[in-house]
C-alpha cells in the first residue's frame, strides 16, 4: 500500500467511523425529547425511563462522535495539508459555525444528563431540544462544507492563486442545500430503522413489552418519514449533479458512452477495462428523465470525460446500486408501517412486520455508507472539483501506512467495544427500569 | 478584527490549557491515588467533571478551526512537521474521552472497569504530555522546513530535551490545576486533606520540572531566559506567579478552595504569558531563525472578518449558557 492509497483510506475510514456516530448523536436526541415531551405531558413512567434509556446511549454515542470529530479537524491537516492550506480560509466558515453549534450541544447535554431532579422539567426538556437542533445545525454545516469540494465557490482561481476569497459565498455554494438535505433525512432514517430494529426484537422476544412498543413506534415513524421523503430528495440531488457533475453521475450509472435516450442501468457487473456492463436491467430512456427531466435528454456519458479526470467507475456505480435498492426497500416497509398505523392495526399481532424492522437493522447505515461512497469516490480525482487534485494535496510525510493501522485498530476496537455497550444497557433494561411498570412511584 | 480573531485563538489556547487541563488532570490524580481511595476519588472527580467536561474539551476545536481558517500556514506546517506527537495526542483524546464514558455508562460493572480505568489513566497523561511536546516543539525552534530526511524532519522537530520538559511540566500543571479543583469539590474532610495533600505533590512537581524547562533550554540553545527575564511583561509575570505561590501555600493550609482556584488559574495564566509574550506575533519558530507570524500569515480580509463574526455571535450564545452550566452543577455548601 503507497501513502497516498493509505492515506484516502485512513480518511475514508475516519468520516466512515464518525459519519455513524454523528447521525445517531445527532438524531436520538429529538427521539428523546419525543419521548420527554410524553412524560411531561402524561406523567407516564415509562416515558421516563424510556427517555433516560435513550440518553445513556446518547451520552455514548455524543462522546465517541465528537473525539472522531476532534480526530477529524485534526486529519484534514495531518493527511492533506496542501488542501487545507488554500482551502481552510475559503471553506472555514461553515467549520466555524459549526464549532460554535458544536460547543453549544456539549453545554445542552451537561445540562440534560445531569439534569435529572436538577432543573426546572420544562427547562430540562428545552435542553435536550437544543441538544437536537445543535447536532443537527452542526451536521447541515459541516456536509456544507463537504458541499464545497464538490462545488467550489467564494473564489477565484487565476493562474493557480486563489483570490477574492468569499467565504460567505463558498458555504452557501450550488450544492449545499442538496447535499445537506439528503444527509439529514439519511441520518433520521438509518438511525430511525436501527433503534426501531433493536425495540422490535425485544418485542419479539417479549420483553418489557409496553416499555418496547413505545420506544419503537416513536423510531419507527421518525424512520418512516424519512425514507418516505428521500426518494424526492435524492431526485433533487440527481439532477443537481447531472447538472454540476456529469463524470460523477456517469460512473454512479457506469455510462460509458454518451447516450440519447440513455437508459437507467440497475445492477450488472462492471467491466472497467473493456468499458463495459453486464447483466445489467435497461430501463429505457429512464435516466434521460431522472437527470433532466425528459425521457429524451442526452446523458453525458465518460467518453466526453478525458481519462485523466474519470473517477473509478465500478466502485460508484455498485455504491449507488446499493444506495438506491435499499433506500427503495425502506421506503415499502414505510408505507406497510404507515398503512397499518392508520388503520389502527397493533403492531404487537405483526410478527412479520416486526421481524422486518428486525431485518433492517443494519441496511440504513450500510445505504448512508454507500451514499458517501458515491460522493466522495465519485469526485475523484478531484480534492476540490476541478481545482486541486487528491494526489496532489496528500501530506509530504512518508510513512501514513502506519498511522492507518494504527487508526484500523482503534476504529475497530471503538466499534466492538460500543456495540458491546448498547448490548449490556438493552440487557439491563428489565433490571433498570422494572419497578416502574409494577409500582407506579 | 485580526485582533478579534488573535484575542480568541489566545483565549481558545489559554482555557483549554485551564480548563481541559484541569480535566486530564482529574486523571492524572487518579493515577498517583493509592487503590484504597481511588473509587472515591473517582466518584468525587465524576461528579465535579462529568457535566463539563465535554464542553471543556471544545476549547480545543475553537482554537484548531481557527488556526485552520484564520492561519493555514501555521496550522498545516504544525500538521506536517509535527503529525506524531500530534497522531499521538489525538490517540490520548481518543482513548481518554470514550474510557470516561464507557466506564461510567457501562450498565454491568464488572472486570471490564478495570480495563476503562487504565486506559483512562494513562490516556489522562499521556495526552497533557504530548500536549505541552507540541507547545514547546513549537517554540523551540526546531522545525526545519528545509530538512530532506526524515528523522530531522519528522522526529527532531519534537523530540527535544526542551519539548520533552515542556510536556512534563504541563502534565505536573494539570495535576495542580485539577486536584485546586477538586478540593472545592467534595464536603468530605478526610477527601479534602487528601486533595490538598495531592495539590502541594504536583506544585512542587511543577516547580521542578518548571526549573528542568529552563535547563533544556540552555541544553538545545533556545533563549527561554532572555524571554522571561529580559522583558518588562515576560518578567513580571513570572515574578508575580513566583509571589503568588506563597499566597497560593498559606491558602492551602486554611483551605480557601474558591479563592484558590482563581489563584491557581491566575498563576498558569501568568506562566503561559510569560513564555509566549517575548515572541508574540511570531507563532511557529523555526530552525535557522525564521518564524511564523500571526500577522503576516493571517487569511484575507473578508475571512478574517466574517471569522470573528462568528466567534463574537458564538460566543453570545455560548457563555452564558455555558456559565450557568458551570454555576449549577458547582458543589454546593452545605
Amino acid at each position: 500500500m503507497d501513502d497516498f492509497l493509505a492515506a484516502r483510506s485512513q480518511m475514508a475510514l475516519s468520516l466512515g467511523f464518525h459519519i455513524i456516530f454523528s447521525c445517531i448523536g445527532m438524531v436520538m436526541p429529538f427521539f428523546m425529547a419525543v419521548s420527554h415531551y410524553k412524560w411531561l405531558k402524561t406523567n407516564n413512567e415509562i416515558y421516563k425511563d424510556l427517555t433516560k434509556a435513550w440518553s445513556k446511549g446518547v451520552a455514548i454515542f455524543f462522546a465517541t462522535g465528537a473525539v472522531s470529530g476532534t480526530m477529524l479537524s485534526f486529519e484534514l491537516g495531518l493527511l492533506w495539508p496542501k488542501f487545507m492550506e488554500h482551502a481552510g480560509p475559503i471553506f472555514g466558515m461553515p467549520f466555524s459555525l459549526e464549532g460554535t453549534a458544536f460547543f453549544i450541544e456539549a453545554i445542552a447535554l451537561g445540562f440534560f444528563l445531569y439534569g435529572w431532579n436538577k432543573l426546572n422539567k420544562w427547562f430540562h426538556w428545552f435542553t435536550g431540544m437544543v441538544v437536537g437542533v445543535s447536532g443537527l445545525a452542526s451536521g447541515i454545516l459541516v456536509v456544507a462544507a463537504n458541499a464545497w469540494m464538490n462545488s467550489p465557490a467564494g473564489f477565484d482561481f487565476v493562474n493557480g492563486q486563489y483570490l477574492n476569497i468569499d467565504p460567505i459565498q463558498a458555504m452557501f455554494n450550488r450544492a449545499w442545500f442538496t447535499q445537506a438535505l439528503h444527509m439529514c433525512l439519511a441520518a433520521f432514517t438509518a438511525t430511525g430503522f436501527a433503534v426501531a430494529g433493536v425495540h422490535a426484537l425485544m418485542i419479539l422476544r417479549n420483553r418489557n413489552r409496553a416499555f418496547h412498543l413505545k420506544a419503537f413506534k416513536i423510531a419507527a415513524t421518525f424512520a418512516c418519514i424519512g425514507a418516505l421523503l428521500q426518494p424526492l430528495s435524492g431526485d433533487i440531488s440527481a439532477k443537481d449533479v447531472a447538472k454540476r457533475q456529469p463524470a460523477k453521475l456517469a460512473a454512479m450509472e457506469a455510462l460509458y458512452h454518451t447516450e440519447k435516450p440513455a437508459p437507467l442501468l440497475i445492477g450488472g457487473i462492471v467491466n472497467e477495462k473493456d468499458k463495459t456492463v453486464h447483466g445489467a436491467i435497461k430501463i429505457p430512456g429512464a435516466l434521460s428523465f431522472l437527470a433532466h427531466g425528459d425521457f429524451k435528454a442526452e446523458v453525458k456519458g465518460l467518453d466526453r470525460i478525458p481519462v485523466a479526470d474519470q473517477p473509478p467507475v465500478a466502485i460508484t456505480h455498485y455504491a449507488f446500486q446499493i444506495m438506491v435498492g435499499i433506500g427503495t426497500l425502506l421506503m415499502l416497509i414505510s408505507i406497510v408501517y404507515f398503512v397499518l398505523l392508520i388503520r389502527k392495526k397493533p403492531f404487537e399481532d405483526k410478527p412479520w412486520l416486526l421481524k422486518l424492522f428486525v431485518y433492517a437493522i443494519p441496511l440504513g447505515y450500510i445505504a448512508l455508507e454507500a451514499g458517501w461512497v458515491v460522493t466522495e469516490v465519485g469526485r475523484q480525482p478531484w480534492i476540490i472539483y476541478g481545482i486541486m487534485r487528491t494526489k496532489d494535496a496528500v501530506t509530504p510525510m512518508p510513512g501514513v501506512v502506519y498511522s492507518f493501522y494504527i487508526f484500523s485498530a482503534i476504529y475497530v476496537s471503538l466499534s466492538i467495544i460500543v456495540i458491546f455497550l448498547l448490548y449490556r444497557q438493552i440487557k439491563m433494561v428489565p433490571v433498570l427500569y422494572n419497578q416502574s411498570e409494577t409500582s407506579k412511584s | 478584527m485580526q485582533y478579534v480573531v488573535i484575542t480568541y485563538l489566545c483565549l481558545g489556547i489559554l482555557l483549554y490549557f485551564l480548563l481541559g487541563g484541569a480535566d486530564f488532570g482529574a486523571g492524572i490524580i487518579e493515577m498517583f491515588t493509592s487503590s484504597k481511595n481511588r473509587s472515591k476519588t473517582r466518584k468525587t472527580m465524576y461528579q465535579a467533571i462529568g457535566p463539563v467536561w465535554e464542553a471543556n474539551h471544545m476549547w480545543l476545536i475553537i482554537a484548531i478551526v481557527i488556526l485552520f481558517v484564520g492561519f493555514p500556514r501555521i496550522y498545516t506546517t504544525m500538521s506536517v512537521y509535527l503529525h506524531i506527537p500530534l497522531l499521538i495526542m489525538l490517540i490520548g483524546i481518543i482513548a481518554r474521552g470514550t474510557a470516561f464514558v464507557f466506564r461510567h455508562y457501562d450498565a454491568i460493572k464488572d472486570d471490564m472497569q478495570w480495563l476503562y480505568n487504565r486506559i483512562f489513566r494513562y490516556s489522562s497523561f499521556i495526552t497533557p504530555l504530548f500536549l505541552g511536546i507540541i507547545a514547546g516543539s513549537v517554540i523551540s525552534g526546531h522545525i526545519d522546513t528545509q530538512a530532506t530526511d526524515f528523522v530531522s524532519a519528522y522526529i527532531y522537530s519534537w523530540l527535544n530535551w526542551f519539548s520533552v520538559a515542556v510536556g512534563l511540566f504541563t502534565v505536573a500543571l494539570c495535576g495542580f490545576l485539577a486536584a485546586i479543583y477538586l478540593i472545592g469539590e467534595t464536603n468530605d474532610e478526610h477527601d479534602k486533606k487528601r486533595f490538598i495533600k495531592k495539590a502541594e505533590f504536583m506544585n512542587v512537581a511543577a516547580v521542578v520540572f518548571g526549573a528542568m524547562v529552563f535547563i533544556a533550554a540552555q541544553r538545545d540553545d533556545i533563549p527561554l531566559v532572555d524571554w522571561v527575564f529580559k522583558n518588562t511583561i515576560g518578567l513580571s509575570a513570572i515574578v508575580l506567579a513566583s509571589l503568588s505561590l506563597i499566597l497560593l501555600w498559606y491558602l492551602l493550609i486554611k483551605g480557601k478552595t474558591k479563592v484558590l482556584r482563581l489563584l491557581a488559574g491566575f498563576q498558569v495564566t501568568m506562566i503561559l504569558l510569560a513564555i509566549s509574550y517575548a515572541h508574540f506575533p511570531n507563532f511557529i519558530r523555526l530552525k535557522g531563525g525564521n518564524a511564523i507570524s500571526l500577522f503576516e500569515t493571517v487569511g484575507p480580509e473578508k475571512t478574517i472578518y466574517s471569522l470573528g463574526l462568528a466567534l463574537l455571535l458564538g460566543s453570545i450564545l455560548i457563555l452564558p449558557f455555558l456559565g450557568y452550566l458551570f454555576y449549577k452543577f458547582q458543589k454546593k455548601e452545605e
